[in-house]
């Protein structure tokens, strides 16, 4: 199957294709944003940006096995000095991702954004960032607040990025709806780990850390299964999608549009090459694909 | 997708190859090109770049926390590898090396597989100079020290200027980026940058082409991916950051050539 081609516009942003960098993928610096645009994206997630310069944790961060990635990065990023990166982006479909401990910190870095971002995408679901991330995003209070801190900072639309690591997703993403959410990002990466035996230690610096790539896709279509069920916001699928067809498959789960990171781990013409198996001119309709499973 | 995951490692040997740079060789071994590297997992410590001297070892010079703890190991203790990483060379037809000090390990596989024609080697003392008797055993060494206390005295590209560098086909380079500047500008002049392969060190995380941090200016290389060696005409542009800065591990610039 494939979908016809045309203009593409979600959570208030207008996207050249249903294909979105997902944040912490090749989003450090503006360059390497503008070069996936250039590679075909058709939108791009910044990596997430906080109230302070953070280096990160110890390495190894990353650890790829065949059909997944582990990571634990711990948030690096450059903070206000990212405005630096995103100066040239202006007017292009870059999203911010954003984190802060409070509603208040969200809206001071979102402050900082206002006159380069398409939109903000608040990371309220790292899994190994404390006092940030699934911290936040656990709590449905917090993420109401947090959305509404951001939605009263800038007036931009506001994309909130759930973590799959509770009991009721839909609980969290109505309380990002509630917030004045424009779309909701399922799902941020799966709480895991592995250990190598013959070190007897975790592979990664931190111990824990986020699962990612194919292994979690049914974990992420299903949470976007569900959150389709209960709020009315489009929702952007995210997590272990690397084809085509798991796009469309999304799509019929409920998503109106897909991010995809672990995937550039294949090189990053992939979203040349997922759109190319995508798009055709004898296609369906986008319209007609979104949620059609729930029929 | 593959697995690129640490590998356990046992240390065969560790010895001096210079007061200030340490090889250590390790079992079991790894399928590399000349040129490729691998994260170094300490554990409980930390995990960083480095090129592969040889199929089964790395050669360290110690600049921080890493590489303090990885040089106080001993033969026995364990490490993880994660690799081999990246492009590597890719020499065709006479080739000419080009090395800084410890930036001369991931040249050595080159040269000892006899795929180095001429190698120019480059240190500030002769007490600094890595892998001198190796080399001299499997290319044609030219020495250059900052001091004089061996072979040139002066810089790698005061011997470059005693040849003919349209003479090579490829002309592999690895030291500090200053060095490389240098020697990339005295290439575009003598008109063969385009043979030129630059092997890079930018602050890596991931290894895999994943997370960005050691992304390029002006076009988004991914160092860690596409390189660590890059073409020469790829960093000729003056929006290049090649030689001017680089970013820490958070992504702030500082200025400044990278290492």
């Amino acid at each position: 199957m494939r979908l016809c081609p045309g203009p593409v516009r979600v959570g208030g942003v207008d996207l050249s294709n249903h294909l979105i960098l997902a944040a912490g993928v090749l989003g450090t610096t503006g360059a390497s944003l503008q070069r996936m645009l250039r590679e075909g994206a058709g939108g791009v997630v910044s990596k997430s940006i906080g109230p302070i310069p953070i280096s990160g944790h110890k390495g190894p961060c990353v650890q790829v096995y065949d059909h997944y990635v582990l990571n634990a990065m711990g948030l690096p990023n450059p903070s206000q000095a990212f405005q630096n990166e995103m100066a040239p982006l202006s007017g292009k479909p870059v999203i911010v991702s954003i984190f802060g401990g409070n509603p208040e910190e969200f809206a001071t870095v979102a402050s900082w954004f206002t006159d380069s971002a398409a939109a903000f995408e608040l990371n309220v679901s790292c899994p190994h960032a404390k006092g940030y991330g699934t911290q936040i995003g656990t709590d449905p209070a917090m993420v109401e607040a947090c959305t509404r801190a951001v939605k009263q900072t800038a007036d931009l639309p506001v994309w909130v990025k759930l973590t799959p690591n509770v009991t009721d997703i839909t609980t969290i993403g109505k309380a990002a709806e509630d917030g004045g959410a424009d779309a909701i990002v399922a799902v941020n990466t799966v709480k895991a780990m592995r250990i190598n035996t013959e070190l007897k230690r975790p592979v990664l610096g931190y111990g824990t850390g986020g699962l990612s790539g194919p292994a979690i896709f049914p974990v992420a279509l299903r949470c976007v299964w569900e959150l389709y069920d209960a709020v009315s916001v489009p929702i952007i699928g995210c997590g272990g999608v690397s084809n085509a067809d798991e796009v469309i498959e999304m799509m019929m789960a409920g998503a109106a549009a897909v991010e995809i990171g672990t995937a550039v781990v294949n090189g990053s013409e992939v979203f040349r090459q997922i759109a190319d198996a995508l798009y055709g001119e004898d296609g369906e309709s986008p319209a007609d694909i979104v949620g059609c499973a729930h029929a | 997708m593959h697995e690129i995951a640490s590998v356990a490692v046992e240390i065969l040997e560790m010895y001096d190859e210079t007061p200030s740079v340490k090889t250590i060789t390790f079992s079991p071994s790894f399928d590399i090109r000349p040129g490729q590297f691998c994260m170094v997992w300490v554990p409980g410590v930390d995990e960083v770049p480095m090129g592969f001297s040889s199929e089964n070892s790395i050669s360290v010079q110690q600049v921080g926390e890493a590489t303090n703890a990885l040089c106080s190991l001993a033969p026995g203790d364990k490490i993880g590898i994660r690799g081999p990483l990246g492009n590597g060379f890719s020499p065709k037809g006479r080739v000419l090396a080009i090395a800084g000090g410890v930036g001369a390990a991931p040249l050595l596989p080159l040269a000892e597989r006899g795929m180095a024609d001429t190698f120019i080697l480059g240190a500030r003392t002769e007490a600094e100079l890595p892998f001198r008797n190796s080399l001299d055993a499997c290319t044609d060494l030219l020495i250059a020290t900052d001091d004089g206390t061996a072979g040139y005295h002066g810089f790698v590209t005061g011997v470059l200027a005693d040849l003919d560098p349209t003479a090579y086909d490829t002309i592999c380079v690895c030291g500090p980026e200053m060095m490389m500047k240098n020697v990339l500008r005295d290439l575009f002049t003598a008109g063969c940058a385009e043979k030129s392969q630059l092997s890079l060190v930018r602050y890596m995380k991931c290894g895999v082409g994943i997370c960005g941090s050691c992304s390029m200016d002006p076009d988004g290389i991914c160092v860690c991916r596409e390189g660590p060696v890059i073409a020469g005409h790829r960093l000729l542009s003056e929006k290049s950051e090649f030689g001017r800065y680089a970013r820490d591990a958070s992504g702030q610039r500082s200025d400044g050539p990278g290492h």
